[in-house]
Order: structure tokens, then sequence, then C-alpha cells
């Protein structure tokens, strides 16, 4: 039984350095900084949900106690993820998109970032 | 008068499951301490959350995470099997403007938030009348796709949730 449980630990702390990596990699190995966005904010968020996941299983098993932080530290990394990657990306347009590139909203209102008229703009 | 002390009902009860979570361990004074920052935070908050919005079916609230999830996690395969195998030319990479017709701000930032998380796809702007989202997608052939997927795979679902 405690075999099992080590090899379970094990695996998810792998899977979890392996999603690291491969996020890592993709930040350098992808071409248009738009797509390097897509690296990080997905491919590292099994990554730490992993590495949480084996923290979590890990306290029980090791000395009985029991903790629900890494169940948070997951769920408020998902609720950020989003906005970090809002942010990056509008920076970015903001400075390099051309903003006649984008395809438009169509409804005749313009992209919030692009619209002088909002004061928070 | 209730509601004058607690403007946002649901916020308060988060911050009270927060809270006692992040303490650990049960004990009246952690309750105590959850209860006055329910209280607290909520009022210090309520003039940057001055609308109230209604879930009209929260008890679909809980499947809806667990689809997100199961998705954010075939997502971080597929995007890992771009990165690895992919040669980078093959990738098609797109802008796409994606209409959305629900109206409350809390359930068009969790559609973003859901677009941002889910298979190679990143919110990047809203248009300035809130109608449409503009999201690009690492690897999109076919962006008419993209938009249907979106609109029946989670918008729909988030309009169960937010409208009666």
């Amino acid at each position: 039984m405690s075999l099992l449980i080590d090899i379970a630990l094990a695996a998810l702390l792998i899977l979890s350095g392996l999603f690291g990596l491969i996020g890592s990699w993709g930040l350098l190995r992808l071409r248009d900084p738009m797509q390097r966005l897509h690296a990080p904010t997905k491919a590292t968020t099994v990554g730490v949900g992993a590495a949480m996941l084996a923290a979590a299983l890990a306290l029980p098993w090791a000395n009985g106690s029991f903790s629900l932080g890494e169940v948070l530290v997951a769920a408020f990394l998902y609720l950020t993820a989003p906005l970090t990657a809002l942010y990056l990306a509008r920076t970015h347009m903001h400075r390099t998109v051309d903003r006649r590139s984008l395809p438009q909203p169509g409804t005749g209102a313009r992209w919030a970032s692009q619209d002088d008229t909002l004061d928070d703009a | 008068m209730l509601r004058r002390l607690f403007p946002h009902p649901l916020l308060s009860l988060l911050l009270v499951i927060f809270w006692l979570m992040l303490v650990g361990r049960p004990a009246l004074g952690s309750l105590v301490m959850a209860l006055i920052l329910a209280t607290a935070i909520p009022l210090l908050t309520a003039r940057y959350w001055p609308d109230q919005s209604r879930l009209y079916r929260p008890w679909l609230l809980p499947p809806y995470l667990g689809l997100v999830l199961v998705d954010v996690i075939k997502a971080n395969f597929q995007v890992a099997r771009i990165v690895l195998f992919w040669p980078p030319e093959r990738i098609r990479s797109a802008w796409v403007a994606v209409p959305v017709t629900l109206t409350s701000p809390e359930a068009v930032s969790i559609l973003a938030g859901t677009i941002t998380m889910t298979p190679g796809t990143l919110t990047a702007d809203i248009s300035a009348d809130g109608k449409v989202l503009l999201v690009h997608a690492l690897h999109a052939p076919d962006p008419d796709a993209l938009r249907d997927e979106v609109a029946t795979r989670y918008e729909a679902r988030l309009k169960r949730i937010f409208e009666p």
C-alpha cells in the first residue's frame, strides 16, 4: 500500500515537472509573442495542479494531518492565470500589434483597449 | 437592512469558506475572524462592484466548473503536443472575434476566463459595447468551428446559470 502511494506521488511530481518544462520550452520555441503566451498560461496549470495534488496527498499519508491549503493555491492560480494572460496580451497588442490587422467586432463598437472614448482605456 | 450589511452574500460565503480552509483547523476563533472578514471585505469593496448579479440556477455552477477542469487538462495535453512535436510553420494562429449574448458582466468575465484556460485559445480584449470577445487561437484552421464551440459548450451553460 505504501509503495502504491509512493508510486502515485512520484508519478504526479514527474507529470508536474514535465509540464513545467514543456511550458518553458514552448516559451522558447514558439515564434510569435501571442503564440508564446499560450504555452506558459496553459501548460503550467496542470504542472502546478499536479504538484499541489501530490502535496495534498502526501501530507495526510506522512503524518496524519490534513490541509486544504493546496486546494486554495490551485484555486487562486486558476482564478488569476486568465487575468495575467489578459494583461500580457493587452500590453503586447498596445505596443506592437497593428490594430488594422485585427478582426473588427462588427457591432459598430471598437475593441475596448482601442476605444479612446472610454475614460479608463 | 440585511442586504445593506451583506451587499454580496455569495462573496461573503466564499470568504468564510476560504478563510476556514486557509486556517486549516476548525476553531471558534477562526470562525469569528472569518465572519468579520466576510462582513468587512464586501462592505469595503461594494463601491467597485455596485450591481448585483443574480444566479438563477446556482446548482449548475459545480458541473460547469467540473467540465472546465476536464477541458483544462485536455487543453494542456493539446498545447503540449503542439509545442513539442509540431513544426512552427504548421501552427495556424488566428485572431477570432467571438460574439457574446450574455448580458451579466460576471457571466462574461467567467466566459472570458474559461476561453483563456481551455484548448489553445486566449481572450485578449472585449468590444467597447461588451458584445464581442477578441480571442487569439494558437491553432485554429477553422474560426467558425471555434465560435460554435464557445457558444454551445460554454456560453449556453453560463446562460442557464446566470439568466432566467
